[in-house]
């Protein structure tokens, strides 16, 4: 009886932990890039949807940032440009990456300086209102992919 | 600092048009360059900056360099970040010969990028980047001389802003004369190039 109780509580934990976790999404290859000084930084990773529907990233959070953002740079007639964007979407069985030079996490106010090597929990926000915690490897400033 | 978008853009692509149709009357002595060649097209190298040292510095003092131009800013997270580590990996490919290169990094953002913020900037991707800063008008004059445009502005609340600027680079031979502009090639090509001018590719 006792026994089963105390099973019966370790499910609903389980329940509890899991319940806003995105089912079908998964990252990979999650880096950040790290600038000298109070510089905001960007974050990088490729995003797998196993899911039958399309999936959108809206959004980011970390305890080590004070603020991360979903940002998008491009590219037309020799001009770069930069801009906040809403959501990234990831096709349903398909891939999505945040890269340099597109689809990017903007990390601002570092609440303690970040070192490469060092290990940044962000946690990914979905349009679907699930959540997927990440760890991402911080990189010096003159790496080209994670 | 604003610079005026649409004009500057359209200068750039009119320019670019140029170059284009003037690749086919080139002069056949000049080296196979795989960038597109700007010989003749775009002025020498002319500034008067402040270095990431504190320096006051003009083009002079990279003469017998071959100069790589870029402009871009420290609050640039993703793209001048990019371009720079490219830059990094592009001169690690050329070796000892890359002591005779130098990545020009023009910051457009002079309010925020003191010379020790761009010093720290700098050497976070190659030793041989000069963080170059300087009055409003010093820079604007550089980027209007080799017509890039570059706005910076608030589009919104909450810290919300856009950011454009031209990804071009500029790459000036050891006489500070105007050679090949990478605009997102492959950086093998601006490999092939930079080892042109570096073995004897100077221009009369
Ligand atoms: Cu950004």
């Amino acid at each position: 009886m006792k026994r089963g109780f105390a099973l019966l509580a370790c499910v609903l934990c389980a329940g509890l932990v899991h319940a806003g976790t995105a089912p079908h999404v998964s990252a990979s290859q999650a880096w950040i890039r790290v600038l000298p000084g109070a510089l905001p930084a960007g974050a990088y990773a490729l995003l797998r949807n196993d899911g039958d529907k399309p999936i959108a990233l809206t959004g980011a959070d970390s305890a080590a940032y004070g603020m991360a953002m979903l940002h998008r740079s491009s590219e037309t007639g020799g001009t770069s440009r930069m801009a906040m964007v809403d959501a990234m979407p990831i096709p349903a069985h398909g891939t999505q990456a945040l890269a340099p030079g597109g689809y990017h996490l903007m990390l601002m106010d570092a609440k303690h300086p970040v070192q490469p090597g060092d290990t940044v929990r962000i946690t990914l926000k979905f349009s679907d209102g699930s959540t997927l915690p990440v760890d991402f490897v911080a990189r010096p400033a003159s790496a080209l992919g994670g | 600092m604003k610079f005026p978008r649409a004009p500057r853009v359209a200068m750039l692509l009119l320019s670019l048009a140029c170059v284009l149709l003037l690749a086919g009357c080139q002069r056949s002595d000049d080296l196979p360059f795989k960038l597109t060649n700007i010989r003749g097209h775009m002025p020498d190298l002319q500034f008067q900056l402040t270095d990431d040292n504190g320096k006051a510095v003009t083009a002079a003092d990279y003469r017998g360099k071959v100069a790589l131009l870029y402009f871009g800013y420290t609050h640039c997270p993703d793209v001048c970040p990019l371009t720079l580590a490219q830059l990094h990996a592009t001169l690690q490919k050329l070796g000892p010969q890359s002591n005779d290169v130098r990545i020009l990094f023009v910051s457009v953002d002079p309010a925020r990028d003191t010379p020790a913020a761009l010093h720290a900037y700098v050497n976070a991707f190659d030793k041989h980047t000069v963080g170059l800063t300087g009055s409003p008008g010093a820079i604007e004059a550089l980027s209007k001389r080799y017509r890039s445009a570059f706005t910076r502005e608030p589009s919104g609340a909450g810290g919300n802003y856009e950011v454009t600027h031209s990804s071009a680079i500029y790459v000036f031979d050891q006489n500070g004369h105007a050679r090949v502009l990478s605009a997102n090639a492959p950086p093998e090509d601006l490999v092939h190039d930079l080892k042109l001018l570096l073995t004897g590719g100077t221009s009369p």
